[in-house]
C-alpha cells in the first residue's frame, strides 16, 4: 500500500526531491488531526478520573477494568467479566452489520443501474443520489422521523387506504434506527461501488456469455473480482460511521439504549463525567475498527502480491 | 492613498468606540434568553454581548474545565451546579455594593444553600420538574408519580423519559419515598429495579424534545420541566402539568460570576440589569418559568401569571432541590442509570 515514489532509478530522484516537501501538507495534517488527538486520548484513557469531569494525572488502568470487570454494584462481589459494555458494543456493531448490508443490497444495483446509463445522463442520476445530502443529517433525521411517527404522513395515508387498520409502530424501534442509517449512509455506498463498475469493461461480460457462462456465472466470477475494492470500501464508508452513530438511536430510537456513540458522549457531557472510561471506550473501538481495516489491507496486498 | 488613510482612521475610531464599552461573553443554555433583551442592555449600555450556548449543566461544567474558564464572563448553572463549581473554585464573588439591585431579589432566594447570602450568583429563573399527561388519552388521576413509573394501561409504552440522569433517580427516589444521596443498599437496589420495571411502560427517552413529543402525540405523558408543560399546551396539546402526593423536583438557574472573568465590570452590569423586574419579566415571558426577583407582576403575561404549571395548588407537596452527592455515593447513581440505559 505504501511507497509513493521508486527509491532507486534515475527518473526517480528528481521525483522524490520535489515530493518530500510537497507532503508537508498532508503530514502536518495527519500529525495535527489524527495522531495528536487520538495520543491524547490513548493517555487519557491511562489517567485516573476526577469528580465530576476532567482528569488527575495518575496512571491507572481503572478505566479499561470498569469496561471489562464488574464487582457487583456495590463493589464488594467477586470479580466477574462485565457484559454491560461488551453488550452496549456489540449492538452497535450489529446495527453498523445490519446497515452495511441493507446499504450494499441496495445500493450496488443502483450503482450498477447508474453506470450503465449513456454517459450525459449518469451525472444527473449521480446528483440525484447526492442531493439530499446538501441538507444537514439532523434535519434529514428529524424529518424522517416526522415521516414514520404514528400520526406521520406514511401510517396516516396506509390506514387512509385501508391497507393497515391501526398505525405501524415505527418510531422508537430497531427498524426506525436501521432505517436512519441505512437513509443517512447510502450514497457512501453507492459512490465507491458506482466508481468501480464504471470502470468495468462489459466487453468481458460479453465474452463470458460468449463462452457460455451464466448470467450468475458471470457476475460471481468477473463482475465481483474487478468491482470488489468499491463494494469493500462502500462497506467501510458505511460501517464506520454507523458504529459510532448517535443521531438515528437517539431521535428515531428514541435513546432508550446507549450505543457505542451515546455511551462516550454521556462520559463528557453527561453528569458521569468519566473522562478517562470515555477516552476508553473510544480506544477500544478504535482498536476494533483498526482490526478489521488492517485485516482488510494486508488481504489485500496479499491478493494483489499473489 | 488620503483615501485610504482616513478609511483606516474612521475604522480604528469606530473600532476604539466598540472597545471604550467593551464586550461581554455569556455561557447560557440554550434558548433561554429573548433576544430583545439582549439588545435592550446593548443599548442601555453600549457593551456587545456575544452568547455560546450548551444544553447541560454538566456539558457546561465540562467545557470550563476542559480550558474555557477565563473566556467567559457569566454562566447559568442551576442551584447544585452552583455549590459544585464554587467548591472547584471556578467562581468570583461580589460585594454588595458592586449589586446595588441585589435586593430586588425575592427574600426567599437571598439565602440559599448554594450561595449563602448570594455572594456569587443571582436567580436568574426557577421552576419545577414533574410530568404531564395528555388528557385526551388519559383522564385519571395525576396525583402521583405512580402515572409515569406504574403507568395506567393507557400509558403504558407512550411515556417519554428526560434522559437526563439527576431528574429521572430523584424523582424515582421521591416516588419511592427514599432520600436522595442514600447509601442504603436495600434502598439503591429497589431504585433500581423499580426503574427497570418501569422502563417497560417508555416509549423514549428525551430531555430537549420532552415538550416536542407531547405536541406531536409521540407520547401521551412524560416526565417534564413546569414551563415546557405551559409551552406544550400553549402549541395546542391538551396537557395536564402534574403536582403529585410524592413531590416535585425543585430548580432554580442562577447567573454566576465566573472566576478569571476577562470583562468583570460588564458582567456586574449585566447581573444588575437582570435583577431589574421588567428585566426579569421579560425572561419569565419568554421562557414561561418563574423569575426570583420582586415585583414582576406588573410586567408579566396574563397567560404566565395565571398558568396552572406556574401556580401549584395550595396543597401541594413542596418541591425538593437536588443535592450534589460525593464522589463514593454518586457511582452507585451512576451505575443504576448505566444499568437503566444499557
Amino acid at each position: 500500500m505504501a511507497g509513493f515514489a521508486p527509491k532507486t532509478g534515475a527518473e526517480g530522484t528528481g521525483y522524490t526531491r520535489i515530493v518530500g516537501p510537497l507532503l508537508l501538507p498532508t503530514w502536518a495534517m495527519i500529525g495535527i488531526f489524527l495522531v495528536l488527538p487520538v495520543a491524547l486520548m490513548a493517555v487519557y484513557s491511562f489517567l485516573t478520573k476526577e469528580f465530576r469531569g476532567g482528569v488527575i494525572w495518575d496512571f491507572t488502568t481503572a478505566a479499561y477494568d470498569q469496561f471489562f470487570v464488574t464487582r457487583g454494584l456495590f463493589g464488594d462481589e467477586p470479580a466477574a467479566i462485565e457484559w454491560t459494555y461488551i453488550g452496549i458494543f456489540w449492538r452497535s456493531i450489529w446495527q453498523a452489520g445490519v446497515a452495511t448490508l441493507v446499504c450494499l443490497i441496495v445500493g450496488f444495483p443502483t450503482a450498477w443501474f447508474i453506470a450503465t446509463r449513456p454517459p450525459a445522463s449518469r451525472q444527473l442520476w449521480l446528483f440525484l443520489i447526492t442531493i439530499p445530502y446538501w441538507v444537514n443529517l439532523l434535519i434529514r433525521t428529524v424529518s424522517l422521523k416526522f415521516l414514520i411517527r404514528d400520526n406521520g404522513p406514511l401510517n396516516e395515508s396506509l390506514m387512509g387506504l385501508g391497507l393497515i387498520d391501526g398505525p405501524l409502530p415505527l418510531v422508537n424501534t430497531n427498524l426506525a434506527v436501521q432505517l436512519g442509517l441505512f437513509y443517512s449512509y447510502l450514497p457512501f455506498m453507492v459512490l465507491p461501488i458506482y466508481a468501480a463498475v464504471e470502470r468495468y469493461n462489459f466487453a468481458l461480460s460479453e465474452a463470458a456469455a460468449d463462452l457460455y457462462a451464466s448470467r450468475w456465472v458471470t457476475l460471481r466470477e468477473i463482475v465481483l473480482p474487478v468491482v470488489r475494492p468499491g463494494i469493500i470500501a462502500g462497506c467501510i464508508l458505511v460501517f464506520v460511521p454507523s458504529l459510532g452513530a448517535f443521531l438515528a438511536p437517539d431521535l428515531l430510537g428514541g435513546a432508550k439504549t446507549f450505543m457505542i456513540g451515546s455511551l462516550i458522549e454521556e462520559q463528557f457531557k453527561g453528569s458521569q463525567g468519566n473522562w478517562p472510561f470515555g477516552a476508553a471506550c473510544a480506544m477500544i473501538l478504535m482498536t476494533l475498527v483498526m482490526i478489521v481495516l488492517i485485516a482488510y489491507a494486508r488481504q489485500q496486498s496479499r491478493a494483489e502480491g499473489g | 492613498m488620503n483615501r485610504l488613510l482616513t478609511t483606516a482612521a474612521a475604522f480604528a475610531c469606530l473600532a476604539g468606540a466598540a472597545h471604550a464599552e467593551g464586550s461581554l461573553s455569556v455561557y447560557h443554555w440554550f434558548e433561554y434568553i429573548p433576544q430583545e433583551l439582549v439588545d435592550k442592555f446593548t443599548a442601555e449600555t453600549g457593551i456587545a454581548v456575544t452568547i455560546d450556548t450548551y444544553d447541560s449543566n454538566e456539558a457546561m461544567l465540562a467545557s470550563l474545565k476542559a480550558g474555557k474558564l477565563g473566556q467567559y464572563d457569566v454562566a447559568v448553572p442551576a442551584d447544585f451546579m452552583v455549590s459544585i463549581m464554587a467548591a472547584d473554585g471556578m467562581l468570583d464573588t461580589f460585594t454588595p455594593e458592586e449589586m446595588p439591585n441585589l435586593g430586588n431579589i425575592e427574600q426567599q432566594w437571598l439565602d440559599v444553600y448554594f450561595d449563602p447570602g448570594r455572594k456569587s450568583s443571582i436567580p436568574y429563573q426557577w421552576g419545577s420538574t414533574s410530568y404531564a399527561v395528555n388528557r385526551d388519552v388519559y383522564t385519571g388521576p395525576i396525583d402521583s408519580l405512580g402515572v409515569i413509573f406504574t403507568p395506567p394501561p393507557e400509558l403504558a409504552g407512550k411515556i417519554n423519559s428526560l434522559d437526563s440522569q439527576n431528574e429521572v433517580l430523584i424523582l424515582g427516589s421521591l416516588f419511592l419515598g427514599i432520600p436522595q444521596c442514600t447509601t442504603d443498599r436495600e434502598q439503591l437496589k429497589a431504585l433500581n429495579d423499580m426503574l427497570l420495571a418501569a422502563k417497560e411502560g417508555w416509549a423514549s427517552f428525551g430531555s430537549d424534545t420532552a415538550k416536542d413529543v407531547l405536541v406531536s402525540g409521540d407520547a401521551a405523558a412524560g416526565m417534564i420541566y413546569n414551563g415546557f408543560s405551559a409551552k406544550a399546551r400553549a402549541e395546542g396539546a391538551n396537557v395536564e402539568y402534574a403536582y403529585p402526593k410524592e413531590g416535585h423536583v425543585l430548580w432554580m438557574d442562577n447567573v454566576v460570576l465566573l472566576k478569571d472573568a476577562p470583562n468583570r465590570e460588564n458582567a456586574l452590569k449585566f447581573m444588575n440589569f437582570l435583577l431589574v423586574p421588567e428585566n426579569a419579566a421579560a425572561v419569565t415571558n419568554y421562557a414561561a418559568y418563574t423569575a426570583g426577583v420582586k415585583d414582576v407582576a406588573p410586567f408579566l403575561d396574563e397567560a404566565i401569571k395565571t398558568s396552572p404549571e406556574n401556580n401549584p395548588p395550595a396543597d401541594a407537596t413542596p418541591g425538593v432541590f437536588a443535592q450534589a452527592c460525593d464522589q463514593e455515593t454518586q457511582q452507585f447513581y451512576d451505575a443504576i442509570w448505566t444499568n437503566l440505559k444499557k
